[in-house]
């Protein structure tokens, strides 16, 4: 079968932040290049964030981007790449003011310049005293810098394909990366996009978990595509919760509630954090609470006809405080979990919010993989930025509003080193293998001619409860081990998912029939990195090795999807240009 | 009104996903108990809300805004209410 074949000199997949800020370097360079991407570019999930994005600018009260760079560090429980930390945090202030020249809307001090604003974990001095280091646009600062970045795109003639889906990507012999196929979710054909270079901006895959902050578009596209092209995936165990999202919807309930009072009970109608923390109780820190909350739900104590959530009440506060001082969590809790808090408990359950692992990059962007006795030789052609890619700039837990600030400076990296490429050693186009499209081809085949299989949404819903029960906050080697033989079932069914309808046209069953392929790989790597990491690191919070070993475990894990096994590499010491940051107990 | 193309529903569908899922949970319900009833001109006020940026979106759905068009309002209703 041919396949209808364009070319481009580079293709990126995924217009959210990272992939509009990469296009933008290389079409204003004057290279032809093409965004791809599954809904309209500025429906990314970028959009989501609220928060901000860091930088040293120093406007509000004396910042330094070494000390950020040490807020950094100190996040990644010191599994971060020091030389990576050290890149994004000295391009913060030059790359945000870059954005505002770009016309993005920060609020403004009455001097004019950039508001900073506070936010956890942003300190002076190495961890002495809180710094405001946060730049944002109102609580839109996502969406003020995805449409700023989308102009720009427009401006400089990046060409869009909207409503197209990247399905596989494409090596030649020598492994290096030729493009991608990818569907026309309009005329439901698949095209050949060959490129000199391809970078993936693809974003998470926190759909992998049953309860999820994440858009239904965050799939792991990217990270299915290299698993299945034989690219391992970096430090997949890490992935940050927030403690009380609204169970079987993901949207999240401020901590603020409990400030205010709010308790969390259990089946028992128990308040079960007395139990914990018996001084704190239900102000304890965030991953404490998540992991009694999770604990809880394990030892069959849950809520609810599965028994899979606990329940936050606020009745006792009386509906004069519910009303004045918590009114928008009254409307989520009635629209996302149908009950009334004045007289109602809330279903919650800690919740995914982001992945710390994905794509190897380096600081340049480029994908990087073990070859021969070399940790981190680069996969010629191909690039990738953002949440998908693992710098690694977050290490074991991210520290916020540096999500942001990824995006940008890892963008712009990639986009300035794949102009370098293109131009210096790939001028034109290497040939397209014989086979480019056949894994693509025979996967729709596949789901065309498949009978007696299951429903995606079944199996979907199976590999998320699976996920969110062995591989959440709360972990211990029997239930991860479980876990593991688990998601291999899961995995399993995953290759004979049934769609019924088989038209071609924005043909949505199919196109989540393809996301599912991507997701499975996700949560297969997920729970099989997290079953061999025997130390609790970050987000990786182990019941059975509850301390930091960095004499065994200060390293990256990469899974390979084919043979399903996990090697390792070493962690970054070396920044470039200042000293190494040595590893520390992590208080606060 | 002339009939409304079959492709157009799938489109319209495939564009309910959305950068926020905040979003995502509304328009699925919405998918689901309400879509196949609409009427010619209420799927084209639908389809012109889906034009709107996310945030945008989501404080009209939430109630902290509100639009000028009453066809596009009356779907606002739906969405406010399911």
């Amino acid at each position: 079968m041919s396949v209808p074949v364009r070319r481009f000199d580079a293709v990126i997949v995924g217009g959210g932040g990272a992939g509009l800020r990469a296009a933008l370097q290389l079409s204003e360079a004057g290279l032809n290049t093409a965004v791809l991407s599954k809904v309209f570019p500025t429906r990314s999930h970028t959009v989501a964030a609220q928060g901000g994005i860091s930088a040293s600018l120093g406007n509000v009260q004396e910042d330094r981007w070494e000390w950020h760079m040490y807020d950094t560090v100190k996040g990644s429980d010191w599994l971060g790449d020091q030389d990576a930390i050290e890149f994004m945090c000295r391009k913060a202030p030059e790359a945000v003011i870059e954005l505002e020249h770009f016309g993005m809307p920060f609020d403004r001090l009455e001097n004019g310049k950039i508001y900073q604003r506070p936010f956890g974990g942003h300190t002076q001095n190495n961890g002495k005293t809180p710094v405001q280091r946060a730049c944002a646009a109102a609580d839109r600062t996502g969406h003020a810098m995805l449409h700023t970045l989308y102009q720009r795109n427009v401006r400089a003639n990046t060409q869009f394909f909207v409503e197209w889906m990247a399905l596989d990507l494409i090596r030649d012999s020598e492994g290096d990366v030729v493009g991608v196929t990818a569907l026309e979710m309009e005329t439901g054909e698949i095209f050949i996009l060959h490129a000199k270079a391809v970078l993936f901006a693809t974003g998470g895959a926190g759909r992998i978990y049953a309860a999820s902050t994440n858009a239904f578009i965050n799939t792991g596209d990217g990270l299915g595509m290299c698993v299945r092209a034989g690219i391992p995936l970096e430090d997949m165990e890490f992935w940050q919760f927030h403690p009380t999202g609204v169970a079987g919807a993901g949207v999240l309930i401020t901590e603020g509630v409990r400030g205010e009072g709010g308790i969390l009970l259990n089946s028992n109608g128990e308040r079960f954090m007395e139990r914990y923390a018996p001084n704190l109780k239900d102000l304890a820190p965030r991953d404490f609470v998540s992991r009694s909350m999770e604990l809880e739900v394990l030892e069959g104590r849950g809520c609810g006809p599965n028994k899979d959530y606990v329940l936050l009440k606020l009745d006792h506060l009386g509906p004069d405080i519910i009303k004045q001082r918590l009114p928008g969590i009254r409307e989520i809790a009635m629209k996302f979990a149908g009950v009334d808090p004045i007289k109602d408990p809330i279903p919650v359950i800690p919740t995914c919010h982001y992945m710390m692992g994905g794509i190897p990059t380096n600081y340049r962007g480029e994908v990087v993989v073990p070859k021969g006795d070399e940790p981190e030789s680069r996969v010629n052609g191909f690039y990738a930025a953002g949440e998908c890619a693992c710098a690694s700039v977050h290490g074991a837990n991210r520290l916020g509003t540096n999500s942001l600030l990824d995006l940008v400076v890892f963008g712009k990296s990639a986009g300035d080193h794949m102009i370098q490429f293109i131009k210096n050693e790939m001028p034109t186009w290497k040939e397209l293998p014989a086979d480019a499209a056949d894994r693509s081809l025979a996967r729709v085949a596949r789901l065309d001619g498949q009978t007696g299989g299951e429903e995606v949404p079944e199996v979907r819903a199976a590999m998320q409860r699976t996920v969110q029960s062995r591989a959440g906050v709360f972990r211990n080697s029997a239930n991860l081990q479980q876990g593991v033989e688990e998601i291999k079932q899961v995995a399993e069914r995953v290759k004979r998912t049934q769609i019924k309808d088989k038209s071609k046209v924005f043909n949505t069953a199919r196109v989540e029939a393809l996301e599912l392929d991507n997701l499975i790989e996700v949560a297969v790597a997920t729970l099989i990195s997290a079953e061999a990491r025997k130390e609790s690191r970050g987000a990786h919070a182990h019941d059975d090795y509850q301390h930091r070993d960095d004499d065994n475990w200060m390293k990256h894990t990469l899974y390979y999807g084919e043979t399903r096994q996990l090697t390792y590499k070493p962690v970054h010491t070396k920044p470039l240009s200042v000293d190494y940051i040595p590893p520390k107990e992590r208080t606060f | 009104m002339t009939p409304i193309d079959p492709v157009e529903l799938k489109r319209i569908r495939w564009r309910s996903r959305r950068g926020l899922l905040e979003l995502d949970l509304v328009l699925e319900r919405f998918l689901a108990q309400r879509f196949d009833a609409l009427s010619p001109a209420q799927l084209a006020a639908y389809r012109e809300l889906l034009d709107l940026p996310d945030n945008d979106f989501l404080d009209i759905v939430n109630g902290k805004a509100d639009l000028d068009d009453a066809a596009q309002m009356e779907i606002v209703g739906i969405l406010r209410a399911i």
